[in-house]
């Protein structure tokens, strides 16, 4: 009885899936055509082996800087071990700015800006992960979208007197001076970076409990100030 | 008492007009005067913050008879043999040198609010327009039954780092094989929560290395301790049958010692001991109380500034303070310290006073690289510093995960340490 009730449940199941597979082919050759800006450092695909990066089967799904044999940056491996596991989310995030995510990745690229580029070149690296089907999608609305900060944020303009007030609560940790020993320098950032990088602790998107803490009850202005002190200090 | 007490003021008074009173003068006139007593984590950051930001248009002094402070922590991890003594300590150097601040290594004696005055043990008195106190914990006579600070060497306390921690560790290291090491733990509140449970931790880290079959006993009045789940889950891995917790239903509450017999009752049951390090309960460093600003054991602040509710030219920073949600820690000093540091200047100065906001985190190590944390953020409300949100390690994490936070606290060791004295 119950096996007669569960059959139609997963042909269901399955046709739904491989009619998302089918409008993905599309996504999968664009995405290979986006892949040519990775091909330099990154394989993948049958016989893919580690060369300058890490070679990308098996990418969803798997914590940062956890591929054995490929010797990760410091700050990749840190980015790991605080929880960040790739998926279409996280990696849309990094292939869009990848410092803005972890800090110090020896990854020397500048960034895709295309939100289409970035779905597409997702679809393609997911096709060569376990079970592509199985992977979760990100939900419907995330596909595709410009992770970009609303613009009017990243051209707020920060009061440094009020960063240098607010900076000594990261002093705590984070040496003025920039020294980083066991916990990372935050001076002399881009301000941009700086936004882009306390927005993503505030939304949960880039791990580490401290920091999502603190920037959970920063506002948009008080982000601004921070990073227009930090920038400066010398 | 009332009567040599003022004698007492008199005197320093003529002192001042003889001896102090010309250089005070030359030296300070027209500029508001801060006094700080206390070079620890609230009062080192506060005198440093002030002075870094008035760029010299405040005189500021910063009374602390030590010439070497040393953290009280990390110094758990002195005991388990992951740092040295010099590791922990800071000097005031840098203070002045590079700030200005005016470090007196001497006693602060008493505090004469009408006046306005701090006297000192070495005989000046000294004027403030505001007193900032952060003069850390004492402990409260006859909390422990049989114990003073008269038998400190006997059964040591180690709960003010520098001495009695270098005597506490020779004694561990000293036990016979086999031996007993006995903590008496102290009630709420009390000056870094985790900190008996990281020691017993790193004591044990210590047996098992050089005396593997010696006990630790631990007498706790409490029920509940800071990061509990995380320290029991950790002593049965790294310290399987080596740590006995005696809660308040085993009778873990009701203690007392005898130092002279070496030996420790805990409800009724008499136990001989090598080690006993016995944690009092705490309250206020006395200067507090002398200044008139506790009520009970603790110096009852206002959230916003932390200044004391007894007298609004007056603060009272870290351990001593009562405010509310946060912990006693290093840490939450520095944090209220730079509150207070830029109210201060503000009222003093005009200068532009910013929402205070306040966060502590506190790392503790079980073993070797096996580190956790627990964290919150804190409002200033009416009544209290209030918690907003927070944190703490799972049980259960990988070894990985331990490590990071390890080195993190070491990191932020640096960090903290720079904050107030580099």
């Amino acid at each position: 009885m119950q096996a007669k009730a569960l059959l139609p449940l997963a042909v269901a199941a399955f046709m739904v899936a491989g009619a998302g597979h089918a409008q993905d082919s599309d996504a999968v050759a664009a995405g290979e055509k986006v892949f040519g800006k990775c091909k330099s450092c990154h394989q993948i695909g049958a016989g893919a082996t580690d060369r300058v990066g890490p070679h990308l089967n098996g990418l969803f799904g798997r914590p940062a800087g956890a591929h054995e044999g490929y010797r990760y940056s410091k700050s990749m491996e840190r980015a790991g071990v605080d929880g960040l596991v790739w998926t279409a989310e996280t990696l849309d995030a990094y292939i869009e700015n990848p410092k803005s995510l972890v800090s110090k990745t020896r990854m020397n690229f500048r960034g895709l800006k295309s939100g289409a580029d970035r779905a597409n070149l997702l679809a393609y690296l997911r096709s060569f992960s376990d079970n592509p089907a199985n992977i979760p999608e990100a939900e419907p609305t995330a596909k595709g979208i410009d992770h970009d900060l609303d613009p009017a944020i990243l051209a707020l303009e920060g009061d440094p007197e009020y960063g240098e007030y607010l900076s000594s609560e990261c002093t705590a940790c984070h040496q003025a001076d920039g020294s980083a020993d066991g916990i990372p320098s935050v001076t002399g950032w881009p301000i941009d970076d700086f936004v882009v990088a306390m927005h993503a602790y505030k939304d949960k998107l880039r791990p580490h409990p401290v920091m999502q803490m603190m920037a959970a009850r920063l506002g948009d202005e008080e982000i601004a100030a921070l990073a227009a002190y930090f920038k400066d200090l010398e | 008492m009332t009567m040599n007490r003022r004698l007492f003021m008199g005197t320093s008074a003529a002192a001042l007009t003889t001896l102090a009173a010309p250089a005070l003068l030359a030296d300070g006139h027209g500029k508001p005067r801060v006094i700080v007593i206390g070079g620890g984590s609230g009062g080192a950051t506060a005198a440093r913050y002030i002075a870094k930001d008035n760029k010299g248009a405040v005189d500021v002094t910063l009374i602390e008879p030590s010439r070497t402070y040393y953290t009280c922590y990390f110094s758990n991890l002195y005991l388990g043999g992951f740092k040295e003594m010099d590791d922990l300590g800071h000097t005031y150097g840098t203070l002045a040198s590079k700030y200005g601040v005016n470090v007196v290594h001497d006693w602060a004696i008493d505090v004469d609010r009408d006046a306005k005055t701090v006297s000192l043990a070495g005989g000046a008195s000294l004027p403030y327009d505001k007193l900032i106190l952060s003069p850390g914990i004492d402990f409260v006579d006859g909390a422990v039954e049989g114990w003073s600070v008269a038998a400190q060497n006997a059964m040591p306390h180690a709960y003010k780092a520098g001495s009695q921690t270098e005597l506490l560790k020779a004694q561990i290291m000293a036990m016979p094989e086999g031996g007993t090491f006995a903590m008496v733990a102290p009630p709420n509140p009390y000056r870094c929560p985790p900190g008996p449970y990281e020691r017993v931790s790193m004591v044990a880290h210590m047996l098992k290395a050089n005396n593997p079959t010696a006990k630790i006993i631990v007498a706790d009045p409490k029920p509940k301790f800071s990061k509990m789940a995380l320290f029991q889950e950790g002593w049965a891995d790294h310290y399987s049958g080596m740590i006995d917790w005696i809660g308040p239903d085993f009778g873990g509450g009701n203690v007392s010692v005898d130092p002279a017999a070496m030996t420790i009752n805990i409800d009724g049951e008499e136990t001989s001991v090598d080690v006993c390090n016995v944690i009092p309960a705490m309250k206020a460093g006395r200067i507090a109380d002398m200044a008139g600003v506790t009520d009970g054991n603790w110096a009852p602040v206002n959230a916003a500034d932390m200044s004391s509710k007894a007298d609004e030219d007056v603060y009272v920073l870290g351990d001593a303070s009562q405010q509310g949600d946060m912990p006693k820690s290093g840490f939450s000093a520095n944090s209220q310290a730079k509150v207070c540091a830029n109210a201060v200047r503000g009222a003093l100065t005009g200068s532009k006073v910013f929402p205070a906001k306040f966060s502590n985190t506190c790392w503790s190590l079980i073993g070797t690289d096996d580190g956790v944390k627990v964290g919150a953020t804190y409002e200033a409300t009416d009544e209290k510093i209030a918690k907003v949100d927070g944190f703490i390690s799972a049980t259960g994490e990988d070894s990985a995960t331990r490590k990071a936070t390890y080195e993190e606290s070491e990191g932020w060791y640096a960090g903290i340490t720079a904050d107030m004295f580099s």
